[in-house]
């Protein structure tokens, strides 16, 4: 190996070890007795699980866990199934209006959501939803991203296997689900990575709307946790918290990591 | 509901504290998006080159982009403790003094970019690396034979190259600065001095603390149109800019 490679080889090793250690580092920690983080580099001296029991008497983790998994998962299926929809006729079908809608839905996407951001809570507020998971799915079934997403790969299918398939009889749906679906994968993919995750790691609507412990994701109620004062001052508690929050998406990634990275970066380069 | 026509927005250009929430979240800025732009490209251009486990690194890189940013934030504020934090540790062991990295108002925003952007720079690592895979080879192999130099080729050949890419991550690193929220939330709670106070937090708490509903939604608003036109005005002035 020449010199500048290794070099290079000892940068990227530094470059990846500071963003590696921290993680490695806050998993120990939780597993730590409190009084002994403050000396915690490499390997603990004893291993506990009482960080993880203090936080289980005090807060519904698992409950939260459970709504966490219900919201991401309900708006995941759903901007798939309604996002398709929506993407496919814009595509496809021809209808008065629709580069009117077209142009309005790109609009949408270009206006920055701080705008809407109290309107929307006034919104669920008069809906009387604030308080129930309903504020946290229905407003999060479709969108701007996976639509546009959704229309440009339909635009790419040759009308033919559409008109096919109309000859055999498939009313539109038969067509976007089973005609359509197969051939759309990684589209699909795509966006149900880019939907659940940022519904996973949304921590500023469910702070907005939701109130009631038992109805809080998972992200919200760990905030609420390190922030208020329930967590003690205790350090080893709430890095606990945060472990068992990042865990989930940690498997996910080391398991589908090329798809998370494809992912990500395509919608950084379509916008 | 009554219609109070103008009067929030006279109260928006008298009220201090919101004025200086922009400019805290400028201030960020500032920090935040030529940081993420060096170390980004930095970080890509090793990347470019032929090297081992490259698929690793590119990886590990992007690891704190798919994790909440709450987990984040709760993570740095421990390694910025005082006292037992692991960086102000690695300081003094290498016999350089602590600081004060969330307690002194003059730098308590710049930890906050510093750690954003340790948080998003693996995405856009991945975003300059395939703007500098765009580039063709053709072009160094000609530099090589008049004889340019290492900045001469990134200057002349490799910048020009990936304008485009730099202007999305300018308008991309803006948009997401602007929201910027979670992290002075849980991490100083806009403080010491107010100096962490985001926009964002700022309408936040003019909502949900003092209950000023429609207050808060006239500064949204206000805050929108600012960000929209300071992203116009990147737009052009990044696409005058031939460089």
């Amino acid at each position: 190996m020449k010199p500048s490679k290794i070099i290079l080889f000892i940068l990227l090793t530094g470059a990846a070890l500071s963003f590696l250690y921290p993680f490695y580092w806050m998993i120990l920690a939780s597993l730590t007795p409190e009084s002994q983080i403050g000396e915690l580099r490499v390997a603990p001296k004893e291993l506990t699980f009482s960080n993880y029991a203090l936080m289980f008497s005090k807060i519904p983790i698992w409950r939260s866990l459970l709504n966490s998994t219900i919201v991401a998962s309900a708006s995941t299926l759903g901007v798939l199934i309604f996002g398709s929809m929506t993407g496919y006729a814009l595509a496809k079908l021809r209808f008065k209006g629709r580069d009117l809608l077209f142009f309005v839905i790109i609009f949408t996407m270009t206006l920055p959501f701080q705008i809407s951001l109290i309107p929307n809570y006034i919104l669920m507020v008069k809906f009387g939803w604030v308080d129930t998971m309903a504020a946290l799915i229905v407003p999060a079934l479709n969108n701007a991203f996976a639509i546009l997403m959704f229309r440009q790969t339909f635009k790419s299918i040759p009308d033919d296997l559409i008109d096919a398939a109309r000859v055999d009889g498939c009313g539109e749906m038969r067509i976007i689900y089973q005609i359509l679906w197969p051939n759309i994968i990684p589209t699909i993919i795509t966006v149900a990575i880019i939907t659940f995750m940022s519904s996973w790691n949304d921590v500023l609507w469910p702070l907005i709307v939701i109130r009631n412990e038992h109805l809080m994701t998972m992200p919200q109620l760990v905030t609420l946790f390190a922030v208020g004062g329930r967590a003690e001052a205790q350090l080893g508690v709430k890095l606990a918290s945060a472990v068992l929050l990042a865990l989930p998406i940690i498997i996910a990634y080391s398991i589908f990591q090329k798809y998370f990275i494809q992912s990500m970066a395509s919608t950084g380069l379509k916008s | 509901m009554e219609y109070v026509g103008l009067d929030n927005f006279f109260r928006l250009f008298q009220d201090r504290l919101f004025w200086k929430a922009i400019l805290n979240t400028l201030l960020f800025l500032l920090v935040h998006i030529p940081l993420q732009i060096v170390v980004a490209l930095a970080l890509a251009y090793f990347l470019t080159q032929k090297i081992f486990i490259r698929g690793f690194f590119r990886a590990s890189f992007f690891l704190p982009v798919v994790i909440s940013g709450v987990v984040v934030t709760i993570l740095w504020q421990q390694l910025y403790g005082l006292e037992s934090g692991l960086i102000n540790r690695i300081l003094i062991s290498l016999g350089l003094g602590r600081v004060e990295w969330l307690t002194n108002w003059r730098v308590a925003m710049t930890s906050i970019a510093i750690m954003a952007t340790w948080k998003n720079v693996g995405l856009y690592v991945i975003l300059f690396l395939v703007g500098l895979q765009t580039v063709p080879t053709s072009y160094y192999e000609a530099a090589d034979v008049e004889g340019a130099t290492a900045w001469q080729k990134f200057r002349y050949i490799t910048l020009p190259a990936i304008n485009p890419t730099i202007f999305m991550v300018v308008i991309l690193s803006t948009i997401g600065g602007f929201s910027l929220f979670i992290e002075p939330y849980i991490m100083t709670g806009g403080g010491p001095l107010n100096s962490t106070l985001s926009a964002m937090l700022y309408i936040y708490k003019q909502a949900f603390e003092y209950y000023h509903m429609g207050y808060s939604a006239t500064l949204g608003l206000f805050f929108a149109l600012l960000i929209m036109v300071v992203v116009v005005v990147q737009k052009y002035t990044i696409e005058k800019e031939d460089i």
